[in-house]
């Protein structure tokens, strides 16, 4: 029951994107066709999960026994910047096929704040192994639905006869508005 | 080009938020009252400003090849300095803006910034267009804040302008996307006649 509000939560009622502001530079950039979103869904998908568990760990068994918690921010970014090319260099070795769907969003996910946020919020929520990993799965997989749907909707948008001044990046953020509108109805249910 | 256009290319001909569309995250986030959004304008800014200035003197020390994750870890000091600092001098601010302090590591102004510019360019320079980007954040940042408050809360700096219930959905969620909307449509508008 307990992971399952924390999978609902983290999917529907807190969804990264649409309520928590995370990640919105690649929910904007790379969600103008339905298939590349699922390709940045899925790696960040992998990376969130691998990144989450190495900053817990590193949090844990690093910083907290040596009593140096401040330096949280340095540590986690270039934690995640090392993950990331690593990665990239072992995948590229191992599974050309998944590099090949992987690849071009990889150098991406470096900058993409859902990564850092997510490792963030977990210790801000005390979770435990299991708990984050949960959490960070479902997290990702919540940025996934949002950005597939967004991108489903753009694709419609892109027919529609638009005044000049609101074409592109305005349409954009009053179609996320109304979707983050829809989400909001999840609200209350965990 | 000049200093003076340095600083001011900032607020609108180059605007971080309504032009170039950096730094939506943070934007989208804090912006649901004009303090947040001030505040956040305001420690992003200090973040830029010596990022930007130490990026430029350090900048014919540093081999190409490690340069960004070099800048990063500056970046990264600078913004646990802010965090340490807010916490001890304006806890009420910063338990608002929480999560979004850590995160200015990764606004893509302040990276976008040093290579673009302070990486190029002389200490004097590079501190002008940190601080004008800095300042162009904040103005977008408040201007929304202002905004969303207005229309959500009856409300001015925190102020109560009437005594009667707001439209609840700017200040939700789905109200910034919203507003940040028909703004960047309006800031669209302006330029082309301008």
């Amino acid at each position: 029951m307990e992971y399952f509000i924390i999978v609902f939560g983290a999917i529907f009622v807190n969804n990264i994107v649409l309520s928590q502001f995370l990640g919105i530079c690649p929910f904007l950039g790379v969600s103008n066709k339905v298939e590349t979103s699922l390709g940045m869904s899925a790696a960040v998908v992998f990376v969130l999960t691998l990144a989450t568990m190495v900053t817990y760990m590193v949090q844990h068994f690093v910083l907290v026994p040596l009593g140096i918690t401040y330096l949280q921010t340095i540590s986690y970014i270039l934690i995640i910047a090392a993950l990331v090319q690593m990665v990239e260099i072992i995948l590229k070795k191992v599974s050309p096929a998944l590099y090949q769907a992987l690849g071009v969003y990889l150098p991406l996910i470096t900058t993409n704040c859902a990564i850092l946020g997510v490792a963030i919020l977990v210790i801000k929520n005390n979770f435990n192994m299991i708990e984050s990993v949960v959490f960070s799965i479902s997290t990702a997989v919540g940025f996934g639905l949002a950005l597939v749907i967004f991108a489903g909707l753009r694709e419609q948008m892109e027919l529609m006869d638009l005044p000049k001044g609101m074409k592109g990046v305005p349409t954009s953020l009053l179609i996320a508005g109304l979707l983050s509108m829809a989400f909001m109805g999840f609200a209350g249910l965990v | 080009m000049n200093n003076v256009q340095t600083i001011t290319k900032g607020f609108i001909k180059e605007n971080p938020v309504f032009v170039l569309l950096l730094g939506m995250c943070p934007t989208l986030g804090v912006s649901s009252s004009a303090i947040n959004g001030l505040g956040m304008g305001l420690a992003t800014t200090f973040v830029l400003l010596m990022s930007n200035m130490v990026i430029s003197l350090v900048k014919g020390f540093i081999p190409d090849k490690v340069r960004i994750p070099a800048y990063i870890v500056i970046i990264a000091s600078f913004v646990t300095v802010v965090d340490l600092v807010m916490a001890a001098f304006a806890q009420e601010v910063h338990e608002q803006l929480g999560i979004f302090i850590p995160l200015i590591v990764v606004n893509c102004i302040v990276l976008g910034r040093a290579e673009a510019f302070a990486s190029k360019n002389n200490v004097v320079s590079s501190a002008l267009d940190g601080l004008g980007m800095g300042l162009g954040f904040s103005f977008a940042l408040t201007m929304l804040g202002i905004i969303r408050e207005l229309l959500g809360n009856l409300s001015f700096f925190g102020i109560k302008l009437v005594e009667a219930d707001g439209i609840l959905l700017f200040i939700l969620p789905p109200g910034a996307f919203i507003a940040l909307g028909f703004l960047i449509a309006f800031v669209n508008r302006i330029k082309k006649t301008a």
